[in-house]
């Protein structure tokens, strides 16, 4: 058995899976403010009547670290930024207390210019005058040589509480990112420290000796331990959530455009050849750009809650829900009110969904039968749209090579996926407008809780390789080797599966579920004069992203939006 | 974030899978080590900041520029339809109005690919920025232009293909010619009948400094343009002036081609030579890509930059001055010149060799400036080349008049194929190109 939690804006769902089939489901509303409590009443609320010691694991999906950025209760953080020549960097200045250090490290990781010691004994005095228990360490292409990083890290150690270095976060290349990141990562680590501490208390309580995980933005999980030292990456667990409870529910090896339509906004997703899309550097949150991986999402401010109003003689639809639909008691009127008018939809009061349609045909000069079709048919345009405008920036993102450029994979979905209230209600208009088929599930109403059940450990690697200087290293997994003239980029991806087996094993997979891949590889010779001195190679690989099994409910012939799409069609009469 | 003053296009396709050979200059590591500093910097995430892939050109584009011999298909591979299509992409989002400024850096580069082409010449197979400009002239209006070539290297396939255009202004500083291939790039090549003092060179000393290149931009360069008032500048933006690069000789550094880009304030910029790949490359990049945006790039330096070590002596900064002085009289009495050397003339012949140093290929060429006085006038290239080929090709320039369009026809339909092993035709008025 598998337990998948997830803490929405106003509730927690649960769900208990066993061998691919949902056998309990929780959806209770969040208490107070007080996050722990809240998951550990859920928890025990599904729990009642269930054999605990069956329980495999629990995976959490959180909003812990996202709430403290985005309601400003970060503790504050102390930065140490080594910027170097270049770009202008007073706009990384974003602590409570900024040192922007001297030194520099070069592109291919060579030492240009030292630290000067002296700096950093007057940074921690600052530091410590200012009572900072949090620090951030930054470094100029410190994934190309973080000794100026682990170096300043030893000199501050025994002074304060915790210290994130840039280069454990990511292997990717991006100075303003990493520094973000870091200090996200500085300023959520206490918070999310004493939230893991509540709950490892409570299991102990309890006597439950399950393996807890926690979901990430990339729709894998990671240990609680590993998150308790890397909190930012389970900030925006959320829609990560959402869309591998879709991709559980209905899953597919095709290209698929998948949507979450909910009261405020509309998701949008998609899947590669079944995989799912990562946004190309990292997510955002609060401004901030990160180098957290993470599922491509992008939300629109359209729901079936969104009020509509008439702008010059059009229908004008969200962005914003001032409340809940005029059939249930709403100020304004509502695409649920046009489904509830039509009867595709049974909720509230449907004269007072009539109403409201009719007070908008008035302007239009509709009937409301056509009022309310037509609220449908344009929201349905303004996904399509929008979608159109996604996969279009998707699909010209930046190549390097001339194969990609000629032959390199582009989205072009198959199939539609949707969950949330009026999915059912808008699945046969957008099967017409995208020329797809679209699929519904059933289990959508904690969909969230059952992605985090099917999530699976996720980790990646960025090796690099330089035979001229010897170097075999990888910044995010605190690894460096001598490697000799003859390393091959063969040798290259057999140690980066390797590194990445064993780091997933350590995170808690079980070798015989650890799918690891290469991603991408690059040899290159360097020259000088006319002569080889060597290679520089450079591989990513990463634990397959998806699920971490099928569900027995994953039948898209099931979904198939047939339930409702009758009574669409007799309306349209 | 970082907020761009003018929003600019970049186009940034190295070819990591393309070379010339694995250890020539023009390699698959040439943009490397820029591509990790650009990225590094976080250039991609600057607002107003938007890259582009390239498109790809299409033969058509080619033949509006080149005489490929025998054919576009047999001269070019994909790599060259993928540089030329990047140019292309960048002045695009320029004329769509999608950005105010855009850089392409693509490769192979193209400044020394003339209009016949037998093959490879100093890494140049098609001439990228030519091949760009004549489609958006097509696609959209005759612009008028400035090419200020940047490159340590004479530019002389830009200068060949717009020898007898007035209204492509073409500015090339280069090491002089004396001291470094090509060897062309003097102070006489002055421009065809129909665009003389419209073709401009300044040979420069080896060991010109940012205070030398400064000079002559703010007292050559700079006031040309303003005579000019020219629609688009575009910089062929060769980095081979810089004080690491191991083919030429000058003390140029990141900072001073950022400042170059600041004043010359080009609306396009097309990378071209520079092949110091780690020590240069990904510094005067970033510089051009800061100074485009109108971002402040004073913290831009190279690790090894010694601003004592690589300053100018006295006797070059002299130099330099005197011939500024020579080179923007020669300008201001262009119409002087033309009445003494060309005025009534009925044409022009110009007979040089060429030498294609990458293939190892030699031409001679006899070219014929036929004076109009209604248009710029017909041009015809006699040429033969060492690799078997011998060529007749004719060319009816954008602004021909009827009567030149007429006889352009006639020409090429009494070329007896016997005596050439092609003959070609591009008749630019209607954009029409054949071969027979
Ligand atoms: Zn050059
Ligand atoms: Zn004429």
């Amino acid at each position: 058995m598998i337990v998948g939690l997830d803490m929405g804006g106003t509730h927690i769902d649960g769900v208990i899976v066993s061998e691919g089939s949902i056998i309990d489901t929780i959806k209770t509303p969040r208490y107070a403010d007080d996050l722990f409590e809240s998951i550990w009443m859920t928890l025990e609320k599904l729990l009642m009547g269930h054999d605990i010691s069956k329980i495999k694991r629990i995976n959490l999906s959180t909003t812990v670290s996202t709430n403290a950025i985005v309601e400003g209760k970060t503790s504050p953080v102390g930065m140490i930024i080594q910027s170097g020549p270049g770009m202008p960097h007073d706009f990384l200045a974003c602590g409570c207390e900024n040192s922007f250090i001297s030194g520099y490290i070069d592109h291919r990781g060579k030492v240009v210019e030292d630290l000067k010691l002296e700096e950093i004994e007057d940074v921690k005095i600052k530091f410590k005058e200012k009572n900072i228990k949090s620090c951030a360490i930054v470094t100029k292409f410190s994934t190309r040589n973080f000794d100026h990083e682990l170096r300043i890290k030893d000199l501050l150690e025994d002074g304060f509480s915790h210290i994130t270095m840039g280069h454990t976060l990511s292997g990717r290349l991006n100075f303003p990112r990493r520094v973000f990141t870091s200090y996200l990562n500085a300023a959520t680590y206490h918070t999310f420290r004493d939230f893991s501490t509540s709950i490892q208390n409570a299991m102990e309580q309890k006597g439950a000796d399950i393996p807890l995980f926690i979901l990430k933005a990339d729709g894998g999980t990671t240990s609680l331990q590993e998150a308790g030292k890397k909190p930012v990456e389970t900030i925006l667990s959320g829609p990560a959530a959402s869309f591998m409870g879709l991709n559980a529910l209905l899953n597919t090896q095709k290209d698929a455009l998948l949507l979450d339509i909910g009261g405020t906004t509309t998701d949008i997703f998609f899947l590669a050849d079944g995989v799912p899309l990562f946004e190309p550097i990292g997510i955002e949150i609060h401004g901030y750009k990160t180098l957290i991986r993470a599922i491509y999402s992008f939300s629109i401010g359209l729901g079936g809650d969104s009020s509509i109003d008439i702008v010059n003689h059009e229908l004008k639809i969200g962005p914003k829900r001032h409340g809940p639909p005029y059939a249930l008691g709403g100020p304004k009127p509502t695409p649920s009110d046009a489904m509830i008018a039509l009867g595709l939809m049974e909720a509230g009061h449907r004269q007072m969904a009539i109403d409201a349609i009719k007070g908008l045909g008035k302007s239009l000069n509709l009937s409301v039968e056509d009022t309310a079709n037509k609220i449908l048919d344009t929201m349905s345009n303004m996904i399509k749209a929008k979608v159109d405008e996604l996969l279009v920036s998707i699909n010209s993102k930046p190549v390097y090579t001339v194969r990609e450029l000629l032959h390199g994979k582009k989205i072009e979905p198959q199939l539609i996926n949707i969950i949330g209230g009026p999915a059912n209600c808008l699945a046969a208009i957008l099967e017409k407008k995208f020329n797809l088929p679209c699929y519904c599930p059933r289990h959508y109403g904690v969909a969230n809780a059952i992605g985090a059940a099917m999530a699976k450990i996720t980790q990646d690697i960025t090796l690099l390789g330089d035979t001229s200087r010897g170097i075999l290293s990888s910044a995010e997994f605190g690894f460096q080797e001598r490697i000799s003239k003859d390393f091959t980029l063969e040798d290259m991806r057999s140690r980066a599966l390797e590194l990445l087996k064993r780091k997933a094993m350590e995170l808690g997979a079980k070798e015989d579920e650890i799918e690891a891949e290469i991603v991408e590889e690059s040899s290159f010779n360097m020259v000088d004069g006319f002569f080889t001195k060597g290679k520089n190679m450079r591989v990513e690989a990463q634990i397959r992203p998806g699920l971490a099994g099928d569900l027995l409910v994953a039948n898209p012939q099931e979904h198939k939006y047939s339930i409702k799409d009758d009574k669409y069609d007799q309306s349209k009469k | 974030m970082i907020k761009a003053r003018n929003s600019l296009g970049l186009v940034f396709f190295p070819a990591f899978d393309w070379a010339i050979s694995p250890t020539h200059p023009e390699r698959e590591e040439r943009l490397l080590y820029t591509k990790d500093q650009l990225f590094e910097e976080g250039v991609e995430d600057i607002e107003g900041i938007q890259f582009y892939n390239p498109i790809i050109a299409n033969e058509k584009d080619i033949q509006r520029v080149h005489f490929c011999v025998p054919d576009v298909e047999s001269r070019l591979t994909k790599s060259h339809f993928i540089s030329a299509g990047g140019a292309i992409r960048a002045m695009e989002a320029k004329m769509k109005g999608e950005v105010d400024k855009a850089f392409a850096m693509v490769r192979p580069p193209g400044h020394h690919a003339q209009r016949v082409v037998y093959g490879d010449r100093g890494f140049c197979v098609i001439n990228v920025e030519a091949v760009m400009l004549e489609r958006i002239r097509q696609e959209y209006r005759d612009l008028r232009v400035a090419i200020i070539d940047t490159d340590c290297h004479h530019g002389d396939g830009t200068q060949d293909i717009y020898w007898n255009d007035k209204d492509t202004l073409f500015i090339s500083f280069h090491q002089d010619g004396r001291t470094l291939y090509p060897g062309t790039g003097f102070l006489d090549e002055f421009g065809g009948p129909a665009a003389y003092g419209y073709n401009i060179n300044i040979p420069l000393p080896a060991g010109t400094s940012d205070e030398g290149f400064l000079y002559l931009l703010d007292h050559v360069v700079l006031p040309i343009l303003e005579e000019y008032k020219p629609d688009i500048i575009i910089n062929s933006a060769g980095q081979d002036n810089h004080y690491t690069d191991p083919l030429t000789n000058m003390n140029f550094s990141a900072q001073g081609y950022a400042q170059l880009n600041s004043k010359l304030d080009p609306d396009i910029a097309i990378l071209e030579g520079g092949y110091s790949i780690e020590g240069a490359l990904p510094y005067v990049n970033l510089g051009i890509v800061l100074a485009m945006a109108g971002l402040d790039y004073s913290h831009v330096r190279e690790p090894d930059y010694n601003e004592e070590g690589l300053k100018q002596d006295k006797r070059t900064s002299e130099y330099i001055k005197e011939l500024s002085r020579h080179v923007y009289k020669r300008w201001e009495n262009r119409e002087e010149l033309w009445a003494k050397n060309i005025k009534g003339r009925e044409n022009v012949i110009l007979k040089r060799q060429v030498y294609y140093d990458t293939d190892g290929i030699l031409e001679t060429q006899r070219q014929n400036f036929i004076v109009c006085n209604k248009c710029s006038g017909l041009n015809t290239i006699d040429s033969q080349s060492d690799s078997g080929y011998h060529i007749y090709a004719i060319t009816i320039p954008r602004d021909g008049c009827p009567n030149c369009l007429d006889q352009g026809y006639r020409i090429y339909k009494n070329a007896s194929p016997g005596a050439y092993t092609d003959v070609y035709l591009q008749d630019r008025i209607n954009d029409h190109y054949c071969a027979k």
